[in-house]
């Protein structure tokens, strides 16, 4: 276990302040407002090109907002005296020269602090790259490379931690590995902002939650309220024998029915005690009647489905089917 | 990967001391970054290699061909020039290397490492550009001996050889590795302003290089007024053993050619300050 640890500091925190970034006239992030609380694992969310990474180097002091203000403990990245020790970073693009070996790489971070070889020694076991740590970086395999980024990260052994989808080219193993070193991290008391496209790494890693689509916050919130808050309207799935009546007597009361197999129906625009008391009220005998919760991915798409920069072409699969068929 | 059930029980927070980011520490970082690429170590062996041994292969053809030299070429043989004709060479090497110190880190996306740990971002410049032209600076001015020594002691063939006692031997000598230094700090600069290798080094080559093939072009009263204020013109004066017609002094050219660096290391350094990483 970790010996020494110090008492988690209260204050520190990310705060970003109706932050705006345009390249150009794109708007990459727009009126971005939200904080990082100390102490837990802060998801940042949202699809590909939503501008997670863009805020990531704001709140870096690599790209400068065009308007609002990004502090970490009241002050701004660039008026920190020594950054690596506040710090730790991991961007999604590499940031590491390839014609350089990974110690290397570490040693000359290191200097800029006056952090001496042990510490970069120290760091090489923890991510466990001790056997590539004298090879040229340009030949790591993408996990390899999200090793030596966390290493980077820990050099300094920061209090904030922000890291650009982590899990990113990493094998179950090395998800796992990522997994309980964040919570650890967290536990520590340090402030852990990690962000991620996938809903399902968030749901295994982060307390809470910040989503944005578009360069906008769509929720700022726990991972719970999160699913919770997208399952509201979601539907309610209802079985019964008699399900051709019910489908009758629900379309009556402006609900909208799919009817999902025989004898099984997802009811869309009525809670499960209005459909309850439709059933009696027409007695029909309902089998089953559960209000379907949104998962984790189903509520990000629902968040975010209007956000989302490129839609793919919807492809309609029984019209595949049909021309198979047609074919065959 | 083996390591990872391992390393789980490793030491995330260590006895780190916390000190802050002081332009000494950036220095002794940029000084490890320089010497841990192959193309740097590469770049400046050709370079060395160019300075010292260039000089006493063209003192040795000269005295080859002695006999048969004109009168005109025996009148204008210089044997300081001579002895220093591979910074020609080397000036190449040592500019394109000054351009990829930079562009290498833009290309790679190590700027982003290098600027997150050091935010302020012009220490790096100022790192950069300091250790780079000392160490140029320290290896041209060794090679350059070598080169001038090894060629004088060729030149005795026919007795015209110099030594460094001669005023204008030793300025060329001291000469050629301040020149090649300043230059090496100008290419940075330029590397810093473009942030791409290929435009960098074209750049580099077409104010050395070009330029001075485009003013030979020009009317002969034209460019004699352009002549002096040339970067090539003015900085080689000070390594030259010969004074050509429509030049500035040794020195003066030289102070010239540092105004230059000066300035397009003043423009990369607001430009690096404000642009995005």
């Amino acid at each position: 276990m970790v010996i020494g640890m110090s008492a988690p500091d209260t204050d520190r925190m990310i705060t970003v302040e109706n932050v705006t970034k345009r390249y150009g006239d794109k708007v990459a992030v727009d009126d971005l407002s939200f904080e990082v609380k100390p102490g837990i694992v802060t998801g940042f969310l949202g699809p590909n090109g939503a501008g997670k990474s863009t805020t990531m180097r704001l709140i870096l002091g690599l790209d400068a907002p065009t308007a609002g203000t990004v502090t970490l403990d009241g002050r701004k990245y660039q008026d920190l005296p020594a950054p690596l020790h506040e710090v730790g970073a991991m961007l999604e693009a590499r940031a590491i020269h390839t014609g350089r070996s990974a110690y290397n790489h570490l040693l000359a971070l290191a200097q800029t602090h006056g952090i001496g070889r042990s510490r970069v020694n120290e760091v090489i076991d923890l991510v466990g790259i001790q056997a590539v740590a004298r090879k040229r970086v340009g030949g790591f395999s993408l996990g390899m490379g999200q090793r030596l980024g966390v290493a980077a990260a820990l050099l300094g052994d920061p209090r904030v931690l922000i890291l650009d989808e982590p899990a990113n080219g990493l094998d179950p193993e090395g998800i796992l590995w990522i997994r309980t070193l964040l919570k650890r991290l967290a536990k520590d008391g340090r402030t852990v902002f990690l962000s991620s496209h996938l809903m399902s790494e968030m749901a295994q890693t982060a307390d809470h939650l910040v989503v944005i689509g578009r360069g906008r916050l769509i929720a700022d919130t726990t991972v719970e309220d999160f699913v919770h808050r997208a399952s509201t309207g979601a539907a309610v799935r209802v079985v019964s024998e008699q399900a051709t009546a019910l489908r009758d007597a629900l379309a009556a009361h402006d609900a909208r029915v799919d009817n999902v197999e025989r004898g099984v129906l997802e009811v869309h625009g009525l809670t499960g005690r209005q459909i309850g008391e439709i059933a009696l009220a027409e007695q029909i005998v309902l089998a089953e009647l559960t209000p379907l919760q949104a998962s984790l991915e189903q509520a990000f798409m629902q968040l975010t489905g209007e956000t989302v920069e490129y839609h793919a072409a919807s492809t309609d699969s029984d019209d595949d089917n049909t021309t198979l068929r047609a074919a065959a | 990967m083996s390591a990872t059930s391992a390393t789980l029980d490793a030491p995330v927070r260590a006895t780190v001391t916390r000190e802050r980011v002081t332009q000494a520490r950036v220095i002794r970082s940029e000084w490890t970054k320089l010497w841990s690429l192959r193309s740097t170590r590469w770049t400046l062996l050709v370079a060395i290699l160019g300075m010292a041994g260039l000089g006493p292969l063209i003192a040795t053809v000269q005295m080859n061909r002695w006999n048969h030299m004109g009168l005109g070429d025996r009148l204008h043989f210089n044997p300081i020039n001579t002895g220093l004709g591979g910074y020609h060479f080397a000036q190449l090497a040592i500019g394109v290397l000054g351009v990829l110190v930079l562009t290498g880190e833009y290309s790679t996306g190590q700027i982003r490492s290098t600027f997150m740990a050091v935010p302020k971002r012009l220490p790096v410049l100022w790192a950069k550009a300091g250790t780079f032209a000392a160490v140029t600076f320290a290896l041209m001015l060794i090679s350059g001996l070598i080169a001038f020594l090894a060629s004088q002691s060729i030149l005795t063939q026919h007795h015209v050889q110099t030594t460094l006692d001669h005023a204008p031997a030793l300025r060329s000598w001291v000469g050629a590795a301040l020149y090649l230094a300043v230059l090496s700090v100008l290419a940075l600069s330029l590397g810093a302003i473009v942030r791409n290798t290929a435009g960098g080094i074209a750049l580099f080559a077409g104010l050395l290089f070009v330029i001075p093939g485009l003013a030979a072009i020009l009317p002969t009263s034209t460019q004699n007024a352009i002549n002096p204020y040339l970067p090539s013109v003015a900085g080689t004066g000070i390594l030259s053993g010969t004074r050509d017609a429509y030049t500035f002094s040794p020195w003066g050219g030289f102070a010239l050619f540092c105004g230059y660096t000066v300035l397009a290391l003043v423009v990369a350094a607001v430009l690096m300050r404000r642009r995005d990483a």
